[in-house]
């Protein structure tokens, strides 16, 4: 990518231990040492994000995340490699870094502005743009001791994005306070992007990443394991979450391109999923609204003490628009023999709006896949709804409305 | 070096600012706030005035004014305290501003404009108290005051040459800290603040010759006491061995950066 705002080439970092101190003085005065120890957080990292482009970076705790995001705002020093930024940076990671107390809202935004770098001219020229959107009223002439936190978020958040960088950087915890204001948040992060600003987003909420991003990456053991589309990624990382002793986890193409990704130990598996109409046909097309029964046989290959069943229907984004199990259901199998096949049957009707859906399965023994995850299947199963016998109508759900219409 | 200060430069006002809002932090803490910067250093030398001015009033050969020896101990103490402040702000400016400096990009150069600015404000108070005192005791100013600025500009090469090279220390071992508090103790009694250099004996003088705060005090004392210009020579070379200093602790800072944060 020419256009590139960021690059990040062959990055690594490692943390080092000398032994004795006096060893890492020397090292300064060009004397060559050997550390004793070096720990290596990142290794061998290269990417680039283009102008305008959002990624998500996602990974477990320790994959090195915040590591990376501390290399790409230049508080750590790379230990080889290079991070070139075309532009400027702004973070939302700690917001309220630097607040003083004893201070009032807008000596603080005077301070905490000026620590990103601006002259009181700029900060002057952007004040009344921070303090209206911070929308704590009299307050910002107040000292920071009296706010609640969410006032001094507000504060933070205005000061951060008060200047439009080339690349904006956000932690998943932000937490900004009330819905109002988060929606708001996001509504300027829109924005920003619309103008030409790259979004770096560090989360573990998939929905957010796939409804944001472009692209994600996802981190492991301080390398990249995958960098590419948003629904592959958080699928490959949710199949890592689950892995475990001994599971495995495996990714293959389908037909339509799409990467699937199934994980787990495989002591039972899906061995067979469709949907049927209400006449016994297969369908993989169905009208909006239209009642289906979905078959999923199971087959344990060993001796499973207590089975669950989930399933997710997920849209094009990968955004979930149903999912449940059946041990929300009370329906959990107890001592189920290896060997056996066990049939589930969920009818329902298919209250979605136009687009192709896609089924994940989830075969564990309790509410979740983190304690045993037998198998996790994405994209078990592709359907398409289409709308031929209601009015014309946008949106994943189908709510079918009475509208009267009465003109007085 | 050119990089330092350009960034230095286009930080200025971020400085400036946080210059002011540390003295702004003070005076909003506590009841009488700033004050408590003057009112120190000024308790010191009541009580030292209080034990030691009979011994030593004798000691201060031509001057008449009966407060002498309290006017030789704030002039001293004037010198020492803007050392001390400096040192004590070095040491712990990166380590309390670890947090800030793990979080958040900014030219880490600025942390020590940062302190020797606020040591030098709250010293400008502790002077212009001194100076006050002095008028009440009847000890007016003279011209022999202008020498100051250069007193103070070379106590603040010596002060942040030294601070800083053990701050970037103190970041990888923390000891030093704890060994500096110890330290300024023995070096203030080394130091002819509270008695006079002439009172000594040949053997502990050649000791006092090899401390550069010797120099700077005795300066101080000679411009605020006696109100004569400060002996040169030995100032020159305190001042060129300061420069040198603070030179090897800026390259030291700067081999360090990068490592610094990876600890904090």
């Amino acid at each position: 990518m020419s256009d590139a705002v960021l690059k990040v080439t062959g990055l690594s970092k490692a943390f080092r231990d000398y032994g004795s101190e006096l060893k890492r003085f020397a090292s300064w005065f060009g004397v060559k040492v050997t550390p004793r120890e070096e720990h290596w957080v990142i290794r061998d990292m290269t990417f680039a994000v283009g102008r305008g482009e959002a990624i998500g970076i996602v990974g477990q705790n320790g994959a090195g995340k915040s590591t990376l995001l501390k290399l790409v705002t230049r508080t750590l020093m790379p230990s080889s490699g290079s991070v070139e930024v075309n532009g400027r940076i702004a973070a939302i990671l700690e917001l309220g870094m630097g607040f003083s107390p004893d201070l009032t809202g807008r000596q603080n935004v005077y301070h905490a502005a000026g620590l990103m770098g601006f002259t009181r001219e700029q900060i002057d020229k952007a004040m009344p743009d921070i303090e209206s959107f911070s929308e704590i009223g009299d307050y910002f002439d107040e000292h920071v001791r009296t706010y609640s936190s969410g006032m001094q978020m507000r504060v933070a958040f205005s000061v951060a994005t008060a200047f439009r960088p080339d690349i904006l950087i956000v932690d998943e915890a932000l937490s900004v306070g009330d819905a109002y204001f988060q929606h708001k948040c996001f509504k300027r992060i829109k924005e920003f992007r619309e103008l030409g600003t790259s979004l770096m987003i560090v989360s573990h909420d998939s929905s957010a990443i796939q409804s944001l991003c472009d692209r994600a990456i996802l981190l492991q053991g301080g390398r990249i394991l995958q960098d590419g589309d948003p629904v592959e990624v958080m699928d490959a990382y949710n199949a890592l979450i689950a892995e475990r002793e001994n599971s495995s986890m495996k990714t293959e193409r389908l037909e339509g391109g799409q990467l699937q990704t199934i994980s787990g130990t495989f002591e039972a598996v899906v061995e067979d999923i469709h949907m049927y109409a209400d006449d016994g046909r297969a369908v993989e097309f169905v009208d909006v609204g239209q009642s289906v029964e979905l078959r999923i046989t199971v087959h344990a290959k060993s001796a499973i003490p207590r089975l669950v069943l989930g399933y997710v229907i997920k849209d094009r984004l990968g955004q979930s628009m149903f999912g449940t199990n059946t041990h929300h259901t009370r329906q959990v199998l107890e001592d189920v023999q290896a060997g056996q096949r066990v049939v589930y049957r969920a009818r329902f009707p298919v209250n979605l709006g136009q687009g192709t859906y896609s089924i994940s399965t989830a075969l564990v023994s309790t509410d979740t896949h983190l304690v045993d995850n037998y198998e996790w299947r994405d994209l078990a199963m592709i359907f398409t709804v289409a709308n031929h016998s209601h009015p014309h109508f946008v949106g994943s759900a189908w709510i079918p409305p009475h509208i009267d219409v009465e003109p007085v | 070096m050119s990089e330092m200060a350009r960034s230095v430069w286009r930080y200025r006002h971020f400085i400036l600012s946080s210059v002011k809002n540390d003295l702004k932090a003070r005076f909003a803490r506590s009841r009488l706030g700033g004050l408590w910067m003057v009112l120190q250093p000024l308790a010191q030398v009541a009580i030292y005035s209080l034990v030691l001015s009979r011994v030593m009033a004798a000691k201060l050969p031509g001057v008449t004014n009966q407060y002498a020896y309290s006017i030789y101990l704030m002039a001293g103490m004037l010198a020492w305290s803007l050392f001390v402040e400096i040192i004590q702000r070095s040491l712990n400016l990166f380590v309390d501003n670890g947090n800030l400096m793990k979080k958040i990009f900014f030219p880490r150069v600025c942390l020590p404009f940062i302190g020797v600015g606020t040591a030098l404000v709250g010293n400008a108070f502790l002077f212009a108290a001194t100076v006050f005192i002095f008028a009440i005791v009847g000890h007016p100013p003279t011209w022999a005051l202008l020498w100051l600025p250069l007193l103070v500009a070379v106590n603040v090469a010596f002060s942040l040459g030294l601070g800083l090279l053990l701050g970037v220390l103190n970041v990888f071992v923390r000891d030093v800290g704890q060994i500096m508090a110890v330290v300024l103790q023995l070096w203030f009694w080394v130091t002819p603040i509270v008695y006079t250099a002439g009172i000594l004996g040949n053997g502990f003088r050649s000791i006092i010759a090899l401390n550069p705060m010797y120099y700077i005090v005795t300066g101080f004392q000679d411009v605020m006491l006696y109100g004569k210009a400060p002996q040169l020579m030995p100032l020159l070379w305190t001042a060129l061995g300061s420069v040198v200093l603070l030179g090897l602790s800026f390259i030291v800072f700067r081999r360090a950066a990068p490592e610094m944060v990876d600890v904090l």
